[in-house]
């Protein structure tokens, strides 16, 4: 089964330490040599970037930045047998930033990316 | 925590780490029928105090150091043993071994895994024994799951692992790197057993057992390991392409009721372009590296992947490339597949010439006739291509085949 992970973190005025960025690419390495990561990117931040949005049937496109709070900086694609698994690696990353970037702050959404166990044979 | 969570939290931890902790007491203790037997140690270990403790900041290192010390101590409790034995002469040897070998488990994980890896898929051992111990030590799969995916009782699974530990350890099979004169041969062998895993998974189109499909993924993961443990190695990276690329078609091969769907059929939508893209990448680098039979093989899906409908599939690409496959890894069926390509490149005739001179060692093969037909067919000869899948129909054992050959028959009776 595969998860999709979003990394969302806190607006930073200061680039992230080199120390963190050498910790988040061994990391990703472990885990593409694990078999698990299938798939991985960073992001540019949202004012790179735009919105489309439909309401009450009119499409609206809103030039970024966006207004929420944390922005989503990353992406990744596991290949994985259970959601914990998943979930370990996002682990993992959110502890390289809480070792190697002290007040930083984020979240990872580990969502399930639909599969043929999802829809079992009649 | 409940002890509910702690547990599957330690089988997502062990799944990452199990292979490596077992790799690393492998080559520690010299053996890895017990180096099996000690991981399970150091499962049960953990089992007992992460649900008392918490599970551990780090869990991957604290099984690694947790391994770690098992292995020492085995390997202690044999060095006092030795010595006892020295004092009545015996020789000390295990001693002088035991310090170099106590380095940090992670200093050695590529390594270790690599030789875990091709003393799976030793030699010595029977092809059968070769899946379930590779399954076993680098797939952590249970015996009972490895007798779910192969449609074996339990008991016949465990035989097989136990046979092959015993078969190890009565060779004097060491765990160590095969030497540069045997590397070529011992690498075919574990990426034999990779496509064997995989090949039992893709066979699999029915069933309502998950373990069976299952087999693909373990095997592509098993896959992608070895690419990153050999990242040079153009036939690693070309039988992980061709799993990928096949596998791609896997959400396509059947239809809702659970009918496989012929690759001319299949809802091309419904393809996987993340595996799709990444067997690509795989085989351009196994390409660029010499590749090899299992390139061969993922240039000819990768001809299918690229081809958004089924009529825009370059089946001259195809059939030259079942051309190379034929000289490198000569076999009837190639052949057989060649003479399709050739026929569906628009040269029906040269197409029939090719099969006709595999009839004497395709005699019995169903699907010999059956190509034979399509071939006369396109050239017009329809009584001809009607008495073909006749005999294709007799010839086959799957009802499902022998509705369809007859199928064909009846409609270039009938002139249609």
């Amino acid at each position: 089964m595969r998860y999709l992970t979003l990394l969302r973190g806190t607006h930073s005025t200061t680039p992230p330490p080199p120390e963190l960025m050498a910790a988040i690419m061994a990391l990703g390495e472990e885990a593409t040599k694990s078999g698990s990561l299938l798939d991985t990117s960073g992001l540019a931040p949202s004012a790179a970037g735009a919105r489309v949005s439909l309401s009450a049937g009119e499409l609206t496109t809103t030039d970024g930045p966006f207004a929420e709070s944390k922005e989503v900086i990353s992406y990744a694609i596991y290949e994985v047998n259970a959601k914990e698994e998943a979930v370990e690696w996002a682990s993992r990353f959110l502890k390289v930033h809480r070792d190697l970037w002290p007040g930083w702050e984020g979240d990872v959404d580990v969502l399930k990316l639909f599969g043929p166990e999802d829809f079992p044979a009649p | 925590m409940t002890d509910d969570q702690v547990r599957r939290t330690l089988d997502a931890v062990w799944r990452i780490e199990g292979a490596r902790i077992v790799a690393g007491i492998a080559r520690i203790v010299g053996d890895v029928g017990l180096a099996e037997e000690l991981a399970q140690d150091v499962l049960v270990v953990a089992l007992q105090q992460w649900p008392r403790d918490g599970v551990p900041d780090a869990p991957g290192p604290w099984l690694r150091a947790t391994a770690k010390h098992r292995a020492i101590d085995v390997v202690r409790r044999r060095a006092r043993y030795a010595e006892k034995l020295a004092v009545l002469g015996a020789d000390t040897a295990e001693r002088d071994r035991t310090d170099e070998l106590v380095d940090d488990l992670d200093d050695h994980i590529g390594d270790d895994l690599l030789r875990l890896m091709f003393t799976a898929a030793h030699p010595v051992l029977s092809t059968e024994s070769r899946v379930a111990l590779t399954l076993r030590l680098l797939g952590g799969l249970s015996t009972d799951e490895i007798a779910r995916a192969f449609l074996i009782p339990e008991a016949t699974a465990a035989q097989r692992i136990v046979r092959a530990k015993r078969t190890l350890a009565t060779n004097g099979v060491e765990f160590s790197m095969p030497t540069p004169a045997e590397t070529a041969e011992r690498l075919g062998a574990v990426l034999g057993v990779l496509y064997l895993v995989f090949n039992e998974g893709y066979a699999a189109t029915s069933g309502t057992d998950w373990m069976r499909p299952s087999l693909c993924r373990e095997a592509m993961r098993l896959g992608r390991v070895l690419a990153g443990l050999l990242p040079d190695e153009p036939e690693v990276l070309g039988l992980l392409a061709l799993m990928e690329l096949q596998a791609s078609r896997l959400p396509a091969r059947t239809d809702a009721s659970g009918r496989p769907v012929l690759l001319d059929d299949q809802d091309r939508r419904r393809w996987d372009r993340l595996l799709i893209r990444r067997g690509l990448a795989a085989l351009e680098r196994a390409e660029s590296l010499g590749g090899g039979r299992y390139t061969v093989q993922a240039a000819i899906a990768a001809c299918h992947a690229r081809a958004l409908s089924a009529a825009d599939t370059d089946w001259t690409r195809i059939g030259a490339l079942y051309e190379v496959l034929a000289y490198i890894h000569p076999s009837p069926v190639v052949r057989l597949n060649q003479a399709v390509a050739v026929g569906k490149a628009g040269n029906p005739s040269r197409g029939l010439t090719i099969a006709d001179a595999l009839a004497a060692e395709l005699r019995r093969y169903p699907q010999f006739p059956a190509v034979r037909g399509e071939l006369l067919a396109q050239l017009g000869r329809t009584a001809e291509a009607a008495a073909a899948f006749r005999r294709a129909a007799e010839l086959t054992r799957n009802d499902g085949e022998r509705a369809l050959f007859e199928l064909r028959a009846a409609v270039l009776e009938s002139g249609s």
